[in-house]
């Protein structure tokens, strides 16, 4: 830390919904090519859905609407033919010299932080998530200049508040891990990377031969709710049901899974691909994320009651079968639309 | 979902720190984004996590001061942490950080390693030692 000098690279932060898209799409729009989250999202095929009741956090199954953190950003770089150097570092003091060096030569550095000692971050949100995004833009009277994606505005953090999320320990530990372009084309094949993204999406959401994935896995969550009173008792059902909705309601989901987002990806692919049924194809999506909307609001109401027995079980599970239903016909007529 | 019925439903759950865009359509059809403070369902989902939380840190803290427990047990589930995530932060082994939550063993430890879970914890070695502090716990 022996470098006091200021830098501040001109970076141009905008907030968006979900930190992975936004960490990408900030940074390229440093570099010159303007993608909307939604874009990122849609290219980067953020849609999915899994439930698996053997993989417990805090002792509750984890049900998700996105794929494993990294995939995104690893298949959208793949896509537009972006390179991006990353790096690992075992000693934390090695880790902050190689972002000090970055700053120095004016890259904009992404990386990985865990979020429960992100001081800026609201409270409620501090649990031992390490999976989260941030872009370190500059260095300011001895403190990171932060553009975290889903804040409004710039943050800072000191060098030992920066060292100490870079380096939190459990699921996912970061281990200093940062990243940043280092080929960006001239050219990019926007339409063929939106095409590989739709194409993938719908895979992923119709033919993964496990019952825990996409439609089948939405299916598979229905039947264990079903289940969930008789099986685990008012209180610990409840427990099970809330997260569920939590992973739903993700910071960024506007509660439906990302649904919306993904309407928003539909909606601007359309344009560009001059594909009509594109865009009515979103406003299908965009019911859909009412159905999980409402699949919320009764699981709101089966959590606020969690210490009596309740009927409305039944009906999340019938909600979770038409949903099954509406994303199968939907995902079908999705990929029916790009041939 | 349309961009009039972005709910706005505040419990303080992002304290006024940022709101959360949210995508809906507008009144042409095109997607676009509201700044959302929350949603009375999402808010009821967080609140049931925490109260989760909340009531193991009020059951392991009467164990503290029944003397059944160590203040290490005390300060794991306050940082919602457990034994084996402990473990990785101090850089022992699991089994050993079971062990310290006996009263009587974590009277043993030297100094070092009081001083090591401290900083975990982002306390003082005094206050980590000083059962009395739990009669009076600082607001969750």
């Amino acid at each position: 830390m022996t470098n006091n000098q200021n830098i501040e690279i001109n970076f141009n932060h905008q907030q968006s919904a979900h930190c992975e898209n936004g960490v990408v799409s900030n940074l390229l729009r440093y570099y010159g090519i303007e993608l909307s989250e939604p874009m990122v999202f849609g290219i980067g095929s953020g849609l999915f859905f899994s439930h698996m009741p053997f993989l417990k956090v805090g002792g509750i199954p984890v049900t998700s609407f996105r794929p494993l953190p990294g995939i995104i950003f690893k298949r959208i770089s793949k896509r537009l033919g972006i390179k991006f150097e990353k790096h690992k570092y075992s000693n934390p003091r090695k880790a902050m010299d190689a972002l000090d060096n970055n700053l120095r030569s004016e890259i904009p550095t992404g990386m990985l932080v865990g979020v429960y000692h992100l001081t800026y971050f609201p409270d409620p949100y501090r649990f031992h998530f390490n999976a989260h995004n941030i872009v370190v833009y500059g260095k300011k009277d001895n403190k990171y200049l932060i553009s975290d994606p889903i804040m409004e505005s710039y943050e800072t953090l000191s060098y030992d508040e920066l060292l100490r999320v870079r380096y939190a320990k459990g699921t996912f530990a970061p281990k200093g891990h940062m990243y940043w372009a280092k080929n960006i084309p001239e050219n990019i094949d926007l339409e063929s990377a939106i095409i590989k993204g739709i194409k993938h999406t719908c895979k992923d959401m119709l033919t993964i031969p496990i019952p825990m994935f996409g439609v089948k896995g939405i299916r598979f969550l229905s039947k264990k709710v079903r289940n969930y009173p008789n099986k685990l008792g008012a209180r610990k059902a409840a427990s099970y049901t809330g997260q569920i909705v939590r992973a739903q309601e993700e910071i960024g989901t506007g509660g439906a899974g990302f649904r919306y987002m993904y309407g928003a990806f539909l909606q601007e692919a359309s344009a560009i691909l001059k594909n009509e049924e594109l865009k009515n194809l979103s406003y299908k999506l965009s019911e859909i994320g009412d159905l999980w909307r409402e699949f919320a609001v009764i699981t709101g109401r089966i959590v606020k009651n969690r210490n009596k027995a309740d009927e409305s079980y039944d009906k999340a599970a019938d909600l979770l079968l038409v949903i099954a239903d509406r994303e199968e016909e939907f995902f079908k007529k999705l990929k029916n639309s790009i041939k | 979902m349309k961009t009039t019925d972005v709910p706005q439903d505040d419990a303080n759950m992002l304290q006024g720190k940022f709101k959360e865009p949210v995508y809906s359509l507008d009144k042409d059809g095109n997607f676009t984004t509201v700044s959302s403070v929350g949603w009375d369902p999402k808010n009821a989902v967080m609140q049931e996590a925490w109260d989760n939380v909340n009531e193991k840190i009020e059951q392991t803290r009467k164990d503290v001061l029944k003397g059944s427990l160590s203040p290490i047990a005390y300060y794991i589930e306050k940082n919602i942490m457990d034994a084996g995530l402990v473990a990785k932060y101090m850089g022992i082994w699991k089994w050993k950080v079971k062990k310290h939550l006996k009263p009587r063993n974590f009277a043993k430890l030297s100094d070092d390693i009081l001083e090591k879970y401290a900083k975990v914890f982002s306390i003082s070695k005094e206050d980590l030692v000083d059962i009395d502090k739990l009669n009076d716990p600082p607001s969750l």
